[in-house]
């Protein structure tokens, strides 16, 4: 009876087996470190040069401006402790929204122990920001704009273009958390006017502990981890080779198959959203109907809990997340949620099903089939009105 | 204490089997005691009613008890478990049932579910409580 549907996409995905292959030999034959003269280490370095260009061309960069890291949470961090100590003399003034992902706030919160200024933005009900916003904000002292580009909880996407060209005009840094889109939607870091960007293998098919960050050639930033001066001199840290190899090999992958698996995703995630919507009462759409990630949709459910949601539907063998408050270490509900102007309890129940690759009709069907029967029953058990 | 890792979070089986199959959930028409408690933690509610009656002996004792939750697994678990525990027992019986016997009997919960037991023990306690408060102003009447 128990099935064994991944909906979690959001969250990590499998590593693809294309990866794998190309992974393997990296790890006992071709093990070098890249920063040995002798062959075995050549050849490390050649690999690592060639991944470079890769990864680079996925979002249009030039290689010499992909700086591998171990993690999107570091790219995130090198890009805002990197710039803003970079820039403390210039000003101290540093721009973000409020959807975004815990490490840029947690970042955020000790730059400003450190003396920086921190302007946290609002979103509007979709979690749009309003790119006057930014124009408003920006001061004299404003160093950088960090804003992600699709949101990993509630998937609205940004309009990073515009937002790029206004921080471009204002002579202002550039930066966007791209962890969960790149690899789902072009992105062209030219045409988009950013300066710096993080993305992560593991969202995309790749393996897990290795990432990036773009950094615009000419940016003035400081490394966060010191040593032997690898990647620039931007990430001290022997070289990640395997990881780097499945990285590159995922962004080939995605290169490849990036439209036709978008289109593909784009009508299972609107099937889904609208068979919910029609089927559960008292059932929202969170995010942007449109401007979302093609692989992403978050609903709420009124009256229930959405721990409870995920349990259940894990028994029947679905793997889904919710941003509830049980759910979280920190008791709390998702922040994102509540920037949208959700309250305590409405962000309560709220279900995140994010699909991928591997995703089929027949998975979606089922899920549809169980869903509302599991939010009938919970809500059988809730206190508060259930007109099911 | 053995903590089975089932697939459910880090629940064992016992409250993973509780949540699953709930006993006792709904309301009860005309109770003769409720208690609604409110989770200050993370926000979550539980409604317990309760139907009393007398035993043989003339002692008080829970006839029936119900319980309406909006929360999460451990919290409707704990509900769950409570309503079993109490059921049979006289008031004075039910009213010593703490948060730590509500854990006990479910095996065990993960440290940061402990607060969900103490709504189930406080929510059983305002219902009996309710039950006395109405049936001393009936005596008043
Ligand atoms: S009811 Fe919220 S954590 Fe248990």
């Amino acid at each position: 009876m128990s099935k064994n549907i991944y909906l979690d996409y959001a969250s990590t995905t499998p590593v693809d087996p294309r990866v794998v292959k190309a992974m393997l030999p990296f790890f006992s034959k071709k093990f070098g470190n890249t920063m040995s003269l002798h062959s075995f280490g050549q050849e490390a370095q050649q690999v690592l040069e060639e991944s470079r260009i890769v990864v680079a061309d996925l979002m249009k960069a030039e290689p010499n401006e992909i700086v591998f890291t171990g993690s999107a949470t570091e790219s995130n961090n090198l890009a805002l402790k990197g710039i803003a100590f970079a820039n403390k003399s210039k000003g101290k003034h540093i721009i973000i929204s409020s959807i975004e992902h815990d490490c840029i706030i947690e970042s955020s919160k000790w730059l400003e122990k450190q003396g920086f200024e921190i302007t946290k933005l609002p979103v509007d009900q979709y979690g749009l920001i309003n790119p006057e916003d930014i124009k408003k904000s920006i001061k004299k002292e404003t160093i950088l704009v960090s804003i992600i580009h699709g949101s990993n909880e509630i998937g609205t996407i940004q309009p990073i273009e515009q937002i790029g060209k206004i921080c471009r005009e204002k002579g202002v840094c550039f930066h966007t958390d791209a962890s969960q889109s790149f690899g789902k939607i072009p992105i062209d870091v030219k045409k988009m006017n950013i300066d710096l960007l993080s993305a992560s293998s593991h969202k995309m098919y790749g393996p897990k502990g290795i990432a990036c960050l773009f950094v615009k050639e000419g940016t003035k930033i400081e490394p966060i981890l010191h040593g032997g001066g690898q990647e620039l001199r931007l990430r001290s840290s022997t070289i990640n080779v395997s990881g780097i190899v499945g990285f590159a090999q995922a962004c080939r992958i995605c290169q490849k198959e990036i439209q036709k698996e978008g289109k593909k995703m784009i009508k299972l995630r609107d099937k889904l959203i609208s068979v919910v919507l029609k089927k559960i009462p008292n059932s929202y759409l969170n995010g942007h109907p449109k401007k979302r990630l093609p692989n992403n949709a978050n609903f709420r459910f009124d009256f229930i809990e959405g721990e409870s949601i995920v349990i259940q539907l894990d028994l029947l063998g679905i793997a889904v997340s919710t941003g509830s408050a049980c759910s979280s270490a920190k008791l709390e509900p998702s922040h994102v949620l509540l920037a949208t102007g959700l309250k305590h309890e409405q962000a309560h129940g709220s279900l995140r099903v994010s699909l991928g690759r591997w995703t089929t009709k027949k998975d979606i069907n089922y899920f549809l089939k169980v869903l509302p029967l599991i939010i009938k029953k919970l809500r059988k058990i809730s206190p508060f009105k259930k007109n099911d | 204490m053995t903590k089975i890792i089932s697939k459910a979070g880090s629940y064992n089986q016992k409250v993973v089997k509780c949540f699953k199959n709930p006993k006792n959930y709904g309301q009860i028409k005309n109770p003769d005691g409720v208690g609604e408690v409110g989770n200050p933690v993370c926000g979550d509610v539980m409604k317990l009613y309760i139907k009393v009656a007398k035993n043989k002996k003339g002692e008080e004792i829970v006839k029936d008890i119900k319980f309406e939750t909006f929360g999460c697994v451990a919290a409707i678990a704990t509900s769950s478990i409570l309503t079993q525990i109490a059921k049979g027992k006289t008031l004075k019986e039910a009213l010593k049932i703490d948060n730590k016997k509500i854990i006990k009997s479910l095996g065990g919960l993960p440290p940061i579910k402990v607060h969900c037991s103490v709504l189930a023990a406080n929510a059983l306690k305002k219902a009996i409580g309710d039950y006395y408060s109405r049936n001393d102003s009936k005596k008043n009447e």
